[in-house]
């Protein structure tokens, strides 16, 4: 069977032949994926396996590689802004402001501090949604479908907020170079105060289904653990790094659009295990509701929800129909023939798995000379096979979804 | 106290004097180059000296200057970070456009294993002594390096598409 799958020449393939069990018992091959409903998402490994034991494992991705990059080179910088959505599809407000943000910093643009807010709300919230979605899709890979069932909900309330501010669901193409781009309505608001009072006992009925359990903690206790050190070695960040025990979190470290202004701790586990993981990802969704409740105590009065800056952000749709200026703004900047510095930025945000840095490299062109992602699921998922190594292939299942590896992220 | 990039800039130029050079501070990043020799030995200096502490590997990734002369035609960037003292560095190498190699640092940065295969896979930049460097987002069957500047993003012979009337060529022309 195996010799269908593999190339005779494959190390594996040798390593089945050459290997002798006393018990007569050979390894085996399985492929995971590519297209498996257990891996949500599309990339394949070889598992090397003798019993239900992993030995091995092989990964190969990049089945929905997309040459964001490539693209990012030819098309202007408002064009580039869908393509930062479709990586983490789960988070995509996240990705959207960091790039606007890294724009902003290439320009020098001050935000409006009720757009920097506004901004840190909706981030807040799209890290809810990707918790939500990796917490509780952990829950039904270990059995516990219910609980899925009782967050599910309320991903789709955020989803909902965030169609009143921009329209969009899940590719959402959020905002513009310096805010947004129209002041968030009545109704957005109005939904964001409803998910504020209903989510948390939803939340909190979820944890206690999942933190005391006693089969849950059977199935994700010292599954997976990776220490500190093997953590940062492999480049990990987020929050599967702050379950092995780091408190690194670029919202503390390097605050962007006013994440100084609040206060919230930055939670860590210990060991870096499943259950730990889960749990880091657990605490943070309270600390980002926290830090939206305080955002919006703290909301600036008046209605400034993007920068003035004519140069680089569209103009009302009114106006460009009827006054001179705005026609020529708005023809220079859906053109891309507005100016840009020749630089070299490095922006990071605290995605929903981690740091997500935008290298952009300008020529004073319409386009990005270069602009590379560092994606963090590409940067982690390379310490997979080394932690399934000796696992039972359902616990392999268990850890991919704990590290919350986002197809998108990781082939860009 | 916290790390400043005179100390970095003084302890480099100590040690590795003409090797590294173009300080400059480039928006909030410290950055200089190296040449592409020594880029071993400087990332390991970086990371294990006790006053810089650079730890932590955030990026690499390369970047193509098909105008630039022949020596200088592809750059790898090196994105270093010391969480202690909350300082990034950027750190670039230029090799040649006719042979590009560069050695790994695979060794000292584990996590910079598919980062390498990733710039290997897009630009043909050779890590010597990378434990399997290979293709990683492309199929294997690819011959071409895609981020090559000359590598044109869409088949060239449709007619039914121009990207000069949509604002979508880099130049205009």
């Amino acid at each position: 069977m195996s010799e269908l799958l593999l190339p005779p020449e494959h190390r594996y393939a040798k390593r089945i032949k050459e290997q002798q069990n006393e018990d007569g018992s050979e390894l085996s091959i399985l492929n995971l994926g590519p297209t498996h409903p257990a891996t949500h998402g599309i990339f394949q490994n070889i598992l090397l396996m003798d019993g239900e034991r992993i030995l091995e494992a092989e990964p190969t991705i990049g089945y929905i590689h997309r040459a964001f990059e490539k693209i990012a080179e030819n098309r202007p910088f408002y064009q580039v802004t869908p393509l930062t959505d479709r990586m983490n599809y789960c988070s995509s407000p996240i990705n959207n402001m960091g790039w606007w943000m890294t724009l902003e910093k290439l320009l020098d643009i001050e935000v409006p501090k009720r757009a920097q807010y506004l901004r840190v709300i909706v981030m807040e919230l799209a890290r809810i949604a990707d918790h939500i979605i990796c917490n509780s899709i952990l829950g039904v890979d270990t059995g516990a479908y219910t609980g899925f069932l009782y967050v599910f909900q309320f991903r789709e309330k955020i989803y909902e907020i965030y169609e009143e501010i921009c329209g969009a669901r899940l590719t959402t193409n959020m905002g513009r170079i310096g805010g947004f781009e129209r002041d968030w309505s009545p109704e957005a608001f109005k939904k964001l105060d409803i998910f504020l009072a209903e989510f948390p006992a939803a939340w909190q009925e979820f944890e206690n289904l999942f933190v005391r359990n006693r089969i849950f903690i059977d199935r994700t206790v010292n599954v997976g653990a990776i220490s500190a050190e093997k953590a940062m070695a492999y480049g990990f960040t987020g929050p599967n790094l702050r379950g092995s025990g780091v408190d690194y979190d670029v919202r503390v470290a390097q605050p962007y659009s006013s994440y100084e202004d609040f206060d919230f701790i930055v939670p860590v586990g210990k060991s870096g295990d499943t259950y730990d993981r889960f749990c880091v990802r657990n605490a943070e969704v309270w600390e980002s509701l926290s830090i939206i409740r305080q955002a919006l105590d703290k909301m600036p009065e008046g209605n400034d929800f993007h920068a003035d800056v004519p140069d680089y952000y569209l103009p009302p749709k009114e106006d460009v129909y009827t006054s001179m200026e705005s026609l020529i703004y708005h023809f220079k900047i859906v053109m891309g023939e507005v100016p840009v510095p020749v630089a070299e930025i490095y922006h990071p945000v605290e995605g929903g798995n981690g740091e997500l840095g935008f290298y952009l490299v300008t020529d004073g062109s319409r386009t990005a000379y270069r602009l590379h992602f560092r994606r963090p699921c590409f940067i982690y998922y390379q310490a997979y096979p080394e932690m399934i190594k000796g696992a039972l292939l359902s616990d392999a299942i268990v850890i991919l979804s704990s590290l919350n590896v986002i197809a998108g992220e990781l082939d860009a | 106290m916290a790390l400043e990039t005179i100390q970095i800039q003084e302890k480099l130029n100590q040690i590795f004097g003409e090797n590294v050079s173009n300080y400059n501070q480039e928006k909030d990043i410290f950055s200089f180059e190296v040449t592409a020799d020594t880029i071993t030995s400087v990332i390991l200096f970086l990371k294990n000296d006790p006053e810089l502490r650079f730890h932590f590997l955030t990026d690499l990734c390369g970047v193509h200057y098909p105008d630039n002369e022949v020596n200088r035609q592809f750059v790898v960037v090196y994105h270093l970070h010391n969480w202690y003292e909350n300082k990034r560095i950027k750190i670039k190498a230029f090799i040649s456009g006719e042979n590009p190699q560069i050695n790994t640092i695979s060794n000292i940065f584990l996590s910079s294993n598919w980062m390498e295969r990733e710039t290997f896979d897009f630009y043909g930049i050779d890590f010597i002594g990378h434990p399997q460097l290979k293709r990683i987002l492309n199929m294997d069957e690819m011959i071409s390096f895609p981020m090559r500047k000359e590598f044109p993003m869409e088949d060239s012979g449709r007619t039914d598409k121009d990207d000069r009337f949509f604002g979508r060529t880099t130049d205009n022309y």
